[in-house]
Parts: structure tokens; C-alpha cells; sequence
């Protein structure tokens, strides 16, 4: 069997973005850039299918500028076989990238595609769902478990009230939720064995689909700022503050 | 130019963040109509009928929909909208699973998560972990909108006028099975929709601690949260984590246990009224949002916080 597996290059999570004073985005310049937090996570699963002997190839794939290679690059360095980058330099929707991955999906035949379910950047949650209805596979979206059987894939899914188990046939679309694995770190030996790893490289607008973005964003701005809080000395202080002043006990 | 809402309920009860994405529906157009999808599920659609916003209640009742498998679901949705510009849903893990499937199915870029309309077209949301907002124009000719419950007020229960009309159902892949859901059953207010909520992290330093947070919570009839480290770190299960890629909660008393303050936690409870944090460490970025901090051992403050409620008799409930 073989997996396509999906990451993206965004600000890492521990940066506290800043919005541009135009009202244009955010900083993203000289801004420490890394792999989205549950891509991780898919990367990880599919190279642990791939160590159980259940999957033979992965293959991690990431649309955007010539940068969105070093992410790449770390997908294969913790076990990916090959890499595609698909180069494009301006912001894709998730329909736009779900359309990309499904002519990369219709080219290298995979059994299942592995996508976080969200990216922490735009915060959309779309991009595997769209690519579930593109190519009218199944989906198990948010899943922290996965049981990988001949045929089908048993994925038990996070949602609100809880855990949903459910079944879908192969080929299959799964998107990964933070607690499906632990990410390995990439030893040095693999990191520099990665680099020799085959890498293809396509240009968005080769690609042959319209990427014309739907959505306009007309304005970004901070969001209103709490006013500062005080700090109490105590329990007692802290329940009469409650009790009296906010009035909320 | 009518807004079609998918109900999310259990086909028994209405889900009540079908309510608050209700609100935000009629505040594009007051043609609100709502598809309830689902299995023996009459009770549901006599609810939104009791609801004066809602002007039309489709129902669609049949065994393939009864757990809302969205390789089922989508193209119900896709076959109902024809007649509609915009299609509603909470964005909420029900909405977020088969709405970017209908979108993509009509060539459709959704608008994820809106917490305020400016217009038939134009919507707020936020990103970054809700460290921005983005007000963005949608140039699709029909479009696909999740809604933010927290961000809108429930719609009002009361006598309406809406119709009935049934849909019939349509055929399905058979290319997904449902297995079992196991729910957390508690008797404390869901963490959605509860006016206190108190929270626990890292600081719990185990499940067992967990108790000191539920009986605050039982005192104060709030809800129990958790940071995604309490929840990783296995004290608690995933349907309390609040954050970024957990729930979203609006309560008008928070109250912030042991937990650091990430990023990706603020992005869950920062809109919230008043927010209380109790940490030892007291350059925890939580104070930063913390309207009343207390910089002490949560393991000294949580009882006495305890003995202090006890000595109240004007709990609201």
C-alpha cells in the first residue's frame, strides 16, 4: 500500500504573531517557520504503517514556496521515501490545494492521503474533506487512532462529546488529530540521508486547475485587547473580588 | 435568497449550538429554513417549529442518516441547497466534518468559522489561533459558511410558524460504517454552553488531583475544562480540552487551574467575562489575561477556594 501524505509550511505555534499595520496580514518575515503541528503527526503515522510492514510507500507532498522544500525535507528525514513540492508562491484556499492534491493523488495512485486536520495559520479545517469529495473516497476526519485492515481502514475520531469509532473503505482520506502519535525527532545520520532522498518539483500553474482564490480578505486586525487584570494576595481576597466587584459567584 | 441551516441534534434532541448558527443565519436573511437529516427523528423538527426564526423545517428521515456519516450526509445537503445561496452549519466537530465536503462537491471555497456577519457576503473570523481577525468578502455565487456558536446568541424558544416539508432521502456510497460513539456522560453543564467553567493543566500533575477541580466545579455548577497538556498527559478525557483545536468557551466566569497559558489554550477561552487564574508560577503568560490572578500552590489554594465557596450561600445555580 502505498500513502500520500500532505504537510504544511507555517509559523510555528509558539510564535506570537503580529498584525501588519495596513491591515494587509500578518508578519511573516524573518517569523521562525515549521512544519504544522498535526501534519506532524500524520507524517508519523504513515511511517509507522510503513514499519509495521503494512505500507510499502510515502510519499509527503507540500504546496508552496521554494522554502515549503525544508519541510519536506524533514518529512523525509523521520522516513518518508520521496518527496513532491509543488511550487507556488502566493496563498492557496484549501480549495485551491485540494484540487492540487488530487491531480498529485490521480498521478501516484495512493491507497490512502494523511493530512492534519487543521493548519494553524488560517485555522480552516477544509483541506482533506475537499479532497474526500474531489475524488468521492471516504474520510475519517480527527483521528487519534488507526487501524489499518486489508481493505479498510477502523479509525476511532475525536469529537465533542467524546470518541466516535468508525470504518471507511480504501482508498481512504484521514485527517490527524494532535493525539494519534508522539512525532519522532530526526536523527543527524537521517536528516543528512534525507537530502538524497528524490525530491520532484511541479509548478503550481502547470498543474493544469484554476487557483483563482474565492475569498477576498478585505482587513486584518488585532483582535479588542482584555483590559490588564490585578493580581489578589489570597483566596479570600480572590472570592470577595468575585463575589463583589465582578459579580459573577 | 434564503439560508439553509443543517441541524445538528441526536435525533431526539436538538444540539443546542444549532441555536446560536440559527441567530447567525438570520442576521444573512431572514429566510431561515433548516434541514433536519436524520433517523426517527420528528421530535427534532417539532423543536425548530417552536423556534420564531426559523421559517421552514426540512426533514429528512431515514436509517442512512441516523449517524451522520458525511460520505451520507453531503450529498443530501448538496441536493437540498440547489435552491439556496448560502449553506449554514455550527463549526463545531458536526459542521466542521461534511461542510468543506458539500463546499468542494459545488466548487465552493467555505468560509470557515465566522464570528460576526457584516453582510450577505462579508463575515469576520478569526485566525492565528484567534490572534487576528479576518473580515472576508466571499465571491462564490452560493457559499458554504461554518459559524462559531459561542460568537452568537441562541435563538429564542418560543411559538412558530414554520413549515414542514419532507425531503425524500437519496442514495448513499456504502463506502463508510459507524461503529459505536462513546460519549462522556456527566451531570455537570456541557463545557459549550455552561456560564462557569473551571479548568486544570499540567499543574494537576495527575487525574487523581483532577477531583480538586471537580469539586469546585460541583460548587460553583460549572463545567470542567482542561488544557491540551492535562488531556495528552492522559489526567482527562479529549472532550474537555479548550483551545485552538478543542472547544471554544464563552462562559462569564473562567477559572484558569495550573495551566500555563499557551497560545493554542488562550485561542479557547479568551473572549470569556471574567477570567481567574491560579498558578505558582507568576510570569505565566495566563495572567496576562487573567482579570483577578493568584499566584500560589494550586494544591493550597484549590481547598481553601473550597472552605471560601462553602462559606457562600449565593451560589447562582
Amino acid at each position: 500500500m502505498k500513502i500520500l501524505v500532505a504537510v504544511k509550511r507555517v509559523v510555528d505555534y509558539n510564535v506570537q504573531i503580529r498584525v501588519k499595520e495596513d491591515g494587509s496580514g500578518v508578519h511573516t518575515d524573518n517569523v521562525k517557520m515549521s512544519t504544522n503541528p498535526p501534519d506532524d503527526n500524520a507524517v508519523e503515522e504513515s511511517v509507522k504503517l510503513k514499519e509495521a510492514g503494512k505500507v510499502k510507500e510515502v510519499v509527503a507532498i507540500s504546496v508552496g514556496e521554494d522554502k515549503a522544500q525544508e519541510t519536506i525535507r524533514k518529512a523525509l528525514a523521520v522516513g518518508a521515501d520521496k518527496g513532491i513540492h509543488v511550487k507556488a508562491d502566493n496563498y492557496i484556499e484549501p480549495l485551491g490545494i485540494a484540487k492540487i492534491l488530487k491531480k498529485i493523488v490521480d498521478k501516484e495512485k495512493p491507497d490512502m492521503v494523511f493530512l492534519g486536520k487543521q493548519a494553524i495559520d488560517d485555522d480552516c479545517n477544509q483541506t482533506g474533506q475537499m479532497l474526500a469529495a474531489m475524488l468521492n473516497w471516504p474520510q475519517a476526519t480527527f483521528a487519534s487512532k488507526v487501524n489499518l485492515k486489508d481493505k479498510s481502514i477502523e479509525i476511532i475520531r475525536e469529537i465533542d462529546e467524546g470518541l466516535e469509532t468508525v470504518e471507511v473503505n480504501l482508498p481512504a482520506i484521514v485527517t490527524c488529530d494532535l493525539r494519534l502519535n508522539q512525532p519522532r525527532f530526526a536523527s543527524l545520520p537521517n536528516i543528512m540521508k534525507a537530502k538524497k532522498k528524490p525530491m520532484e518539483q511541479i509548478d503550481a500553474k502547470n498543474i493544469g486547475v484554476d487557483l483563482t482564490n474565492r475569498i477576498q480578505q478585505l482587513k486584518v486586525e488585532e483582535p479588542p485587547k482584555r483590559k490588564a487584570g490585578i493580581k489578589v494576595a489570597s483566596v479570600a481576597e480572590l472570592v470577595s473580588k468575585l463575589k463583589n466587584e465582578a459579580k459573577v459567584i | 435568497m434564503s439560508v439553509l441551516l443543517v441541524a445538528e441534534h441526536d435525533n431526539l434532541k436538538l444540539k443546542p449550538f444549532t441555536l446560536n448558527a440559527i441567530t447567525a443565519a438570520s442576521k444573512i436573511d431572514t429566510e431561515v429554513h433548516v434541514l433536519v437529516a436524520g433517523t426517527n427523528c420528528e421530535n427534532v423538527s417539532k423543536e425548530l417549529v417552536n423556534i420564531p426564526l426559523v421559517k421552514k423545517v426540512l426533514v429528512c428521515d431515514s436509517p442512512n442518516y441516523q449517524n451522520y456519516l458525511p460520505e451520507n450526509l453531503a450529498p443530501l445537503v448538496i441536493k437540498v441547497s440547489e435552491k439556496y445561496d448560502h449553506i449554514l452549519a455550527s463549526a463545531n466537530t458536526f459542521g466542521k466534518n461534511f461542510m468543506p465536503r458539500v463546499a468542494a462537491a459545488l466548487d465552493v471555497s467555505q468560509v470557515s468559522d465566522i464570528i460576526k456577519v457584516n453582510g450577505p457576503d462579508t463575515f469576520v473570523r478569526p485566525i492565528y489561533a484567534g490572534n487576528a481577525f479576518a473580515t472576508v468578502k466571499s465571491n462564490d455565487k452560493k457559499k458554504c459558511i461554518t459559524v462559531r456558536p459561542t460568537s452568537f446568541d441562541p435563538a429564542e424558544r418560543s411559538s412558530g410558524t414554520a413549515t414542514v416539508e419532507k425531503v425524500n432521502p437519496i442514495d448513499i456510497p456504502n463506502t463508510s460504517k459507524f461503529i459505536k460513539r462513546e460519549e462522556t456522560k456527566s451531570e455537570r453543564p456541557q463545557l459549550g454552553t455552561a456560564r462557569v467553567v473551571v479548568s486544570g493543566g499540567r499543574g494537576l500533575a495527575s487525574g487523581e488531583n483532577f477531583k480538586l477541580i471537580n469539586d469546585i466545579a460541583d460548587k460553583l455548577n460549572a463545567a470542567v475544562g482542561a488544557s491540551r497538556a492535562a488531556v495528552d498527559a492522559g489526567y482527562i478525557s479529549n472532550d474537555h480540552q479548550v483551545g485552538q483545536t478543542g472547544k471554544v468557551v464563552v462562559p462569564d466566569l473562567y477559572i484558569a487551574v495550573g495551566i500555563s497559558g499557551a497560545i493554542q489554550h488562550l485561542a479557547g477561552m479568551k473572549e470569556s467575562k471574567i477570567i481567574v487564574a491560579i498558578n505558582k508560577d507568576g510570569e505565566a503568560p495566563i495572567f496576562n489575561v487573567a482579570d483577578y490572578g493568584l499566584e500560589a500552590d494550586l494544591f493550597k489554594a484549590l481547598p481553601e477556594f473550597l472552605a471560601e465557596l462553602n462559606k457562600l450561600n449565593t451560589i447562582q445555580k
